[in-house]
């Protein structure tokens, strides 16, 4: 009988070397898989990870589209490691990103067609409120009622997809789009365009965005209090208690950012890649962050990294359906390996395996 | 303006050392909004392409990506294949038109077709179907079939494209069976297996045993063959698999002699934009086996309409119908006007429900 026993101090090397180990065994099964499907398994790689920053015929395309693709998962994914490191799990992040997207380009939009300057801070200012109040609300379910805040963030989400597609085919909806649902397109009115603040990079404000949240959050955490507390709230609650931290202030504070970074996330990607406000065009971002802050080991340079390998993974997985027309559910299993090899991979670092007797297990 | 013109010129550059010469294939891209294996409208257009393959043989090559989803993703997946070297682009999904019309201002010498949309340029054309045509013999099946006389509809997203549906298949019911009333649930998504068969089993607990679908999943046909009496029709793809019971009729999107044409004309270099509207009539639009589960005068009935309707002899919505506030539409006798048709965003009266909005 097998039995999972906890280390008593899992190693440091192992838990940020786990990523690494999981990158290459899914590699290899990958590999493996494709070759499977009789898709030569280093071409399939190589155009994975390397031709979308390589590529002659691509690269000077797809570079910049890693960044405009990596921004929200790496904005998202640091509010949300600064909850996971709490022991605060929002899972609605999805949600929180299409009210903030909802609400910033409703306040945008009541003033068109403007040419001010300041609405495009105005719109990013109440996407951050939206994702932020959105966010409250498992927040002060769980403070004031002991609410599961996992489930009400996620079942908000729903929610959140029915507001939207009432607001694409209401209230938000273009009067000159013939009756047919989604806002006016952002990209065409440039008071409220993102656009790429320096031509063809991708470096949109979103992405600028992401990057000063790596670095605020890596401040946060190693040279801020709050950020002390909320590593003790995560790893021991009682000796967090005796301290003097008020778990209910860290559940309003670690929601509360994550949240607003998710609609920060949103009303970028709205007035940015997506420009229109549609049914539908909330792509996953809240859900891969998830993956993207685990990956990223809840550390603001891992999620940084984290965010720009699954960015790659998108792209690449793109580039071989185009060039080598492998399924899209082929690119799927393989970032779900990803996921599983790095879980899987982490339990070993955590646990140590033991092989006992089925006498012995049973006594 | 000038930051997008910048990189238009960019892109325009990467282009011109990418061009095919001469000799090479044609090369054909389709961008998908489900998976090729759906069963029903991803997998008409795929189909589509391979007769494109099928007909015109070395001369041409085709890409497809498929489950692209309908946002910023879709610039990406047709600009990456406007730069794989494609020479026309299809976009099959109405999502995707902002988009296309944003990558083919970067791509001049890129031709693109876009499903189903209104927005067009100089190397943009638009394509769609008439479905309404097909909507109105499911209707007359639908109205004559019925006990319960509740007809139910699983609806995508509120566009004219999906309305259009709603009106002509109630309108048909209504004619043949005063009593009947149509339930509509939207369920915003073009394809979700798991959400279309919640959608099909609410509908029949609710007392409905027609259920209509303009989703893409053959889900709603599995939830009625389990349901038992129900009858069904196949959308976008014949769906024959359900059939005689559930599944008593189909509506057939048939894309391959239009795929054919339009690939033809990039090889012979007479492309040129066009808005394309074809139905029963041009063969876009097929009529699935009328299966013995329906009662034989129903059924030529049904087959004459669609003679009819092919021949330009019955025009689905033919006045007097008004609108659901009870405003007059069209006047007896009076044929809807095209622009109608193309926005229509109103139920016809009868219909008791709203549109989202």
């Amino acid at each position: 009988m097998i039995t999972l026993e906890k280390r008593p101090e899992p190693s440091k090397h192992w838990t940020y070397l786990t990523p690494f180990v999981a990158i290459a065994l899914t590699m290899i099964v990958g590999g493996a898989m494709f070759g499977m499907m009789g898709v030569d398994p280093f071409e399939a790689i190589r155009t994975i990870f390397w031709d979308p920053i390589f590529n002659t015929q691509f690269a000077s395309y797809t570079r910049p589209q890693l960044l405009v693709k990596a921004g929200p998962l790496i904005l998202i994914a640091i509010g949300l490691s600064l909850g996971f490191k709490a022991g605060i799990w929002n899972i609605g992040a999805e949600g929180q990103y299409i009210i903030g997207a909802v609400c910033g380009a409703a306040a945008g939009l009541a003033f068109y067609p403007s040419d001010s300057i300041f609405i495009f801070p105005l719109m990013l200012i109440f996407g951050m409120l939206g994702g932020w109040i959105w966010a409250m609300i498992p927040a002060l379910l769980k403070t004031k009622l002991g609410t599961n805040e996992i489930l009400v963030s996620l079942m908000l989400v729903y929610v959140a997809e029915n507001i939207l597609a009432t607001a694409a085919s209401g209230f938000l909806r273009n009067p000159d789009g013939r009756g047919f649902p989604g806002s006016r397109n952002f990209k065409e009115w440039d008071a409220a365009f993102n656009a790429d603040i320096i031509s063809g990079t991708g470096m949109h404000w979103g992405v600028l965005a992401a990057f000063i949240a790596v670095i605020a959050a890596y401040a946060l955490m190693t040279k801020h209090l709050l950020g002390f507390q909320i590593r003790l709230s995560g790893e021991a609650p009682r000796a967090a208690r005796f301290a003097g931290v008020n778990p209910s202030a860290m559940i309003l504070i670690c929601m509360g950012l994550s949240g607003a970074l998710a609609g920060l996330a949103g009303i970028f990607e709205v007035t940015g890649p997506a420009g229109v406000v549609n049914i539908g065009f909330n792509a996953g971002y809240g859900f891969t962050a998830i993956i993207v802050a685990f990956l990223g080991r809840l550390n603001p340079i891992g999620i940084l990294l984290a965010g720009l390998l699954m960015a790659l993974t998108y792209i690449g997985g793109e580039l071989t359906q185009l060039m080598l027309a492998m399924p899209a559910a082929a690119i799927q299993l393989f970032q779900g390996m990803l996921l599983f090899f790095l879980l899987a991979a982490d339990v070993l670092v955590n646990f140590r395996i033991r092989f006992t007797s089925s006498a012995k297990g049973a006594a | 303006m000038n930051r997008r013109t910048l990189f238009a010129s960019v892109a325009a550059a990467t282009l011109a050392a990418t061009t095919v010469f001469a000799d090479d294939p044609v090369k054909a891209g389709f961008v998908y909004v489900g998976p090729v294996g759906d069963g029903g409208w991803t997998y008409e257009h795929d189909k589509g392409r391979l007769a494109v393959e099928e007909a015109l043989g070395d001369k041409v090559e085709t890409i497809y990506q498929e489950n692209v989803p309908e946002g910023a993703d879709a610039v990406r997946a047709i600009t990456q294949m406007a730069l794989s070297g494609a020479d026309i682009i299809f976009t099959t999904s109405f999502g995707y038109m902002d988009p296309t019309l944003e990558v083919a201002a970067k791509f001049p010498d890129v031709k693109f077709e876009h499903a189903t949309g209104y927005k067009s340029a100089e190397n943009v054309a638009t394509y769609s179907s008439r479905f309404y045509e097909g909507r109105a013999i499911q209707g007359h099946i639908a109205g004559n079939m019925t006990k319960s006389n509740k007809i139910g509809y699983i609806a995508s997203f509120p566009i004219p494209e999906v309305i259009r549906g709603i009106n002509s298949a109630y309108l048909h019911a209504k004619k043949v069976n005063p009593d009947v009333e149509m339930n509509v649930v939207w369920v915003y998504t073009w394809f979700d297996p798991a959400k279309e068969a919640d959608a099909a089993r609410a509908l029949i607990e609710n007392g409905v045993d027609v259920v209509l679908q303009h989703t893409d999943s053959t889900a709603p046909q599995a939830a009625a063959q389990e349901a038992g009496n129900v009858i069904t029709f196949g959308q976008a793809s014949d769906m024959a698999d359900y059939g005689p019971m559930p599944r008593v009729s189909s509506i057939i999107d048939n894309w391959a002699p239009y795929y054919i044409e339009r690939v033809q004309a990039v090889i012979d270099g007479t492309w040129e934009t066009v808005d394309t509207w074809g139905g029963i009539d041009t063969g876009m639009v097929g009529i699935g086996e009328i299966t013995d589960a329906v009662p034989a005068e129903v059924k030529a009935e049904a087959l004459a309409m669609k003679d009819a309707i092919g021949a330009g002899e019955y025009h689905p919505f033919t006045g007097p119908i008004n609108k659901a506030d009870g405003s007059v539409w069209l006047a007896e006798g009076e044929v809807a006007p095209i622009g109608d048709l193309l926005g229509m965003n109103f139920y016809i009266e009868g219909i008791t429900s709203e549109i989202p909005n």
